[in-house]
């Protein structure tokens, strides 16, 4: 047995065996993601939310997926079929594939790339295709406004989040999320770790990612209100469940970055509890609970407002960032704090 | 036949074809989809020489900023698909004479194409062992020590460019309501508004 698990086919069905474990794992976060949502969607309403279909009304999601899989899929008279149906694919595949680098442990990766954190940020920049397709495709006015918002809205907010990453990878001398959790490792814990030292990013990583996978106050493309839902207008059914499992995946995805890159992975927040991940999956809720918080809490912005918060403050700021960065990490200021090379490798 | 040779014919076959379905696309938006689908081959032909940053840029840039422009530009205009045919047949004598200069001008090229003997030491005395540093750090030590001038010229030709693209489409309205942040925000509303006290039947 060990001899068959260490050659050819043996490998093979071990990284499938390991890629069903990542899939399995999103999955069932995503259900219980979507339920959590919308608990704490309710609670801040003084409502009670789903609460009949299993134990305080747990399974609400699968019953909602079920349903979506059994519903006709309508295709409009107009529209572009092949591109329709490929839209939602590639919104959920895409979503899917970016986990492949995510790390939950010190050596749980499926795939340890020395330019992780470029991969995930070159299949974030793919996702936009899966709106503008599917609002193109739908040959309707609403859900190609939408697209068009979403376009633009979703390069904007890249090039800050680009900029963020780079400040992040100049601290470590590293692309590979290993290694920058590695270098957050320090004989202070939770103080040791990114959040620190890159203080003000983290509050503009965390919106440029509400941005950037159209969560509220920046769901501009499906703006109910004057879109009446954007790019997923003409989508019904399976196609629809991809999109909307698609971009619950961006948003948990974007959850398991921020804790990667400024709050320590695997990392323990006290010296002397060991690190895990179970850590990770707590680190990645909390993140998850802000961003459900902040869609019940915040009212939606205007458009021009967004856009001028990417390009005219957004950017200078973490423009301006990567400049100081590389300075304190040039001349060791702080101890050292910006320039990890040493641990990070 | 390995599986990096399958995956390389794989991804070669994928280029050339989603080349080729870019020219004969009958819809313009069709043609950019499968422009994407040559970018991301092309990606992977990149990753196949272990040049793994290029690639990561590649998708970055091209596939994940240019080609979206493509797509939102060509979404947008308004072709009539059915003339656009009837006059292609009219251009296909100046296409094909184009296209055979353009051939014979490669050809010519690579003909008279000649390299030093020492090329392969010439081009290891400045590259960093790749055995020691990654291909992302080798990469970054060239560009940014010994070739650090002509990659701040490249840097700001495209500076320049996107200045003088800027200014070229630049133009100030003045018939349009505009907002000022500043102002808005330093509103207050002790001056803005006004309470009055409206006695019930009389009105103001």
């Amino acid at each position: 047995m060990a001899d068959f698990l260490t050659t050819g086919p043996g490998i093979a069905l071990i990284i499938v065996a390991q890629c069903l474990a990542v899939i399995g794992f999103v999955m069932v976060s995503l259900l219980f993601l979507v339920y959590g949502d919308r608990k704490i969607w309710a609670a801040v309403q003084m409502r009670r939310g789903p609460n009949v279909v299993g134990v305080w009304g747990l399974l609400q999601t699968v019953a909602d997926a079920l349903k979506y899989v059994v519903k006709e899929i309508v295709v409009p008279a107009g529209a572009d079929k092949t591109v329709f149906m490929l839209a939602p694919l590639i919104s959920f595949v895409l979503a899917m594939i970016a986990w492949a680098v995510i790390p939950f442990n010190d050596t749980w990766v499926l795939a340890d790339l020395n330019v992780a954190i470029l991969y995930v940020f070159a299949i974030g920049s793919l996702e936009v295709y899966g709106v503008i397709m599917g609002g193109w495709a739908s040959n309707s006015k609403y859900p190609f406004l939408g697209s068009l918002r979403s376009a633009a809205q979703m390069i904007s907010y890249e090039v800050s989040i680009g900029l963020i990453i780079v400040g992040v990878i100049l601290s470590t001398g590293s692309l590979n999320f290993g290694d920058i959790v590695r270098a957050q490792d320090g004989d202070y814990g939770f103080f040791s770790w990114y959040w620190l030292p890159h203080f003000p990013m983290v509050f503009l990583f965390f919106i440029s990612a509400l941005a950037e996978t159209n969560r509220p106050p920046f769901d501009l493309p499906e703006a109910e209100s004057e879109l009446v839902a954007g790019y997923q207008v003409e989508y019904s059914s399976t196609p629809f469940l991809l999109f909307m499992a698609g971009e619950y995946i961006a948003i948990f995805l974007m959850c398991a970055l921020i804790s990667l890159l400024f709050f320590g992975g695997w990392l323990s927040p006290i010296p002397g509890i060991p690190d895990g991940a179970l850590w990770m999956v707590g680190k990645m809720a909390i993140f998850f609970f802000l961003f459900a918080m902040v869609k019940a809490i915040v009212p939606r912005y205007r458009y021009d407002q967004l856009m001028r918060l990417g390009w005219k403050v957004f950017l200078p700021l973490s423009l301006a960032w990567v400049v100081i960065v590389a300075f304190f990490a040039q001349f060791g200021a702080f101890g050292g704090a910006y320039a990890r090379w040493a641990v990070g490798g | 036949m390995g599986f990096a040779d399958f995956a390389f014919y794989m991804f070669a076959v994928v280029v050339v074809t989603s080349g080729l379905l870019v020219v004969v696309s009958k819809n313009p938006v069709h043609s950019v989809l499968w422009l994407i689908l040559a970018f991301l081959s092309s990606a992977g032909l990149f990753i196949l020489l272990g040049a793994e940053f290029v690639a990561m840029l590649l998708v970055i840039v091209y596939v994940g900023a240019v080609a979206v422009l493509f797509l939102f530009v060509v979404m947008m205009l308004d072709v009539d698909f059915a003339e656009l045919r009837g006059e292609l047949a009219k251009f296909v004598p100046l296409a094909g004479l184009i296209g055979v200069i353009l051939l014979m001008e490669l050809a010519l090229v690579f003909g008279a194409w000649q390299s030093t003997a020492n090329v392969a030491d010439l081009r290891d005395a400045v590259t960093p062992a790749l055995s020691e540093t990654q291909n992302t750090a080798a990469l970054g030590q060239l560009i940014y020590t010994k070739y650090i001038y002509l990659f701040q010229a490249a840097g700001l030709i495209l500076l320049v460019a996107m200045i003088g693209a800027i200014v070229l489409t630049l133009r100030h309205r003045t018939d349009i309501k505009r907002q000022n942040i500043v102002d808005q925000i330093m509103r207050d509303p002790a001056e803005a508004m006004e309470l009055k006290d409206v006695k019930p039947g009389q009105g103001l």
